[in-house]
């Protein structure tokens, strides 16, 4: 109540919050995060645009993992099983987050999709977001690490172009480099210094799943991320050099 | 088009803390969003303006200040400009993002009983 001239007017009051908008979703993602490392299961949100190679990634590493550690993903699809469909072939425990027309995962849905994977038994989760190289990096889901699958087909300059993507990339797998070749205009050291101006610690592995190049340091990462968490990573991956 | 959850979100949070004081309206929001945080100003106060009404921000302003990002380097303090490689040249050290990627409510506005 207005208590200067007793009008009986309500009265206005400021209320100082100064807490992030997605605070909720990252409590849920901090709840993730205690449950993955709780059964010690390594997390990757891997993203990066259509078409990237994020399942084609996914599917490599299957293979050459096969037999030595329990690989499980979640896949985030706006309106198909395909991409599961794939990883399931593979050897991948998965299963399809459908996301309708969201553009992104939030820490929410990945929870609900644990509920259809026995996560805990696994080595690695990959989450596998919806390809789009704008919302997702927003979304904090619980992860270890997030890996960005950019190909070079995409062009030399789409880290200047999304620089939130990729400041938030713990990893960049430069992919498809075996077309390199064909392509006119499209240089990997260019690529490189896009990476320099929107990273201040650059990491990232060229590779193609077509010829194995780069697969072996992939992996080499992976084994890391597991041994020593995201805050050693950037001090035992490889360095600005090509 | 995140910006419609983050607009989701942002109503939720701030019928939390309506209901937490009883306040019968909200008049102003004051929000920051950084260049670098991934939400785009313009969209987010799209969204905003469409879906505000019939929740309790239906008669709320949104008071809304875009941060420019700021890289700094921790060694010598130097800035970058924007395009810039991300290391200081001087110190050999990773930029900092000194400020930028927020997302933040700072105030509501309320009319309390």
């Amino acid at each position: 109540m207005c208590d200067t001239c007793g009008c009986g007017d309500p009265k206005v009051v400021p209320v100082d919050v100064h807490e992030r908008i997605l605070a909720g979703n990252d409590r849920a993602a901090a709840h993730n995060r205690v449950h993955f490392r709780e059964h010690g299961v390594v997390a990757v949100n891997l993203m990066g645009s259509p078409g990237a190679g994020k399942t084609a990634v996914l599917e490599t590493t299957a293979r050459r993992l096969a037999g030595r550690e329990r690989l499980g993903a979640l896949a985030g699809d706006l309106a198909t099983d395909r991409d599961a469909e794939r990883l399931r072939a593979a050897g991948i425990t998965a299963a399809s987050i459908t996301t309708g027309s969201a553009c992104h995962l939030d820490a929410d849905m990945v929870h609900c999709g644990l509920h259809e994977l026995p996560w805990r038994d696994l080595d690695y989760l990959f989450i596998e977001n919806v390809g789009n190289l704008v919302c997702p990096a927003i979304y904090d889901l619980g992860q270890e690490a997030n890996v960005v699958v950019l190909s070079v087909t995409e062009g030399e300059d789409k880290p200047l172009k999304y620089p939130v993507m990729f400041r938030k990339a713990d990893l960049v797998l430069i992919t498809k480099i075996d077309l390199l070749p064909h392509l006119a205009g499209v240089r990997l050291e260019a690529i490189v210094d896009a990476l320099a101006r929107v990273m201040p610690e650059p990491e990232f592995i060229p590779l193609s799943v077509v010829t194995g190049e780069g697969v072996e340091r992939w992996l080499a990462w992976l084994e890391r991320l597991e041994r020593f968490g995201p805050a050693r990573l950037s001090r035992t991956a490889g360095s600005l050099r090509l | 088009m995140h910006e419609y959850s983050i607009v989701q979100a942002l109503f939720e949070r701030v019928a939390a803390e309506a209901r937490t004081r009883r306040a019968t309206a909200v008049h102003r929001l004051s929000i920051r969003i950084g260049e670098l945080s991934g939400v785009e100003p313009d969209l987010l106060t799209t969204a905003y303006e469409t879906f505000r009404t019939e929740t309790i921000c239906a008669g709320a302003a949104l008071d809304l200040r875009v941060v420019p990002a700021r890289w700094t380097c921790p060694g010598c303090g130097r800035g970058f400009d924007r395009g810039d490689v991300l290391r200081c040249a001087a110190c050999g050290v990773p930029a900092r993002l000194a400020g930028g990627d927020e997302i933040m409510l700072d105030r509501i506005e309320m009319e309390v009983p």
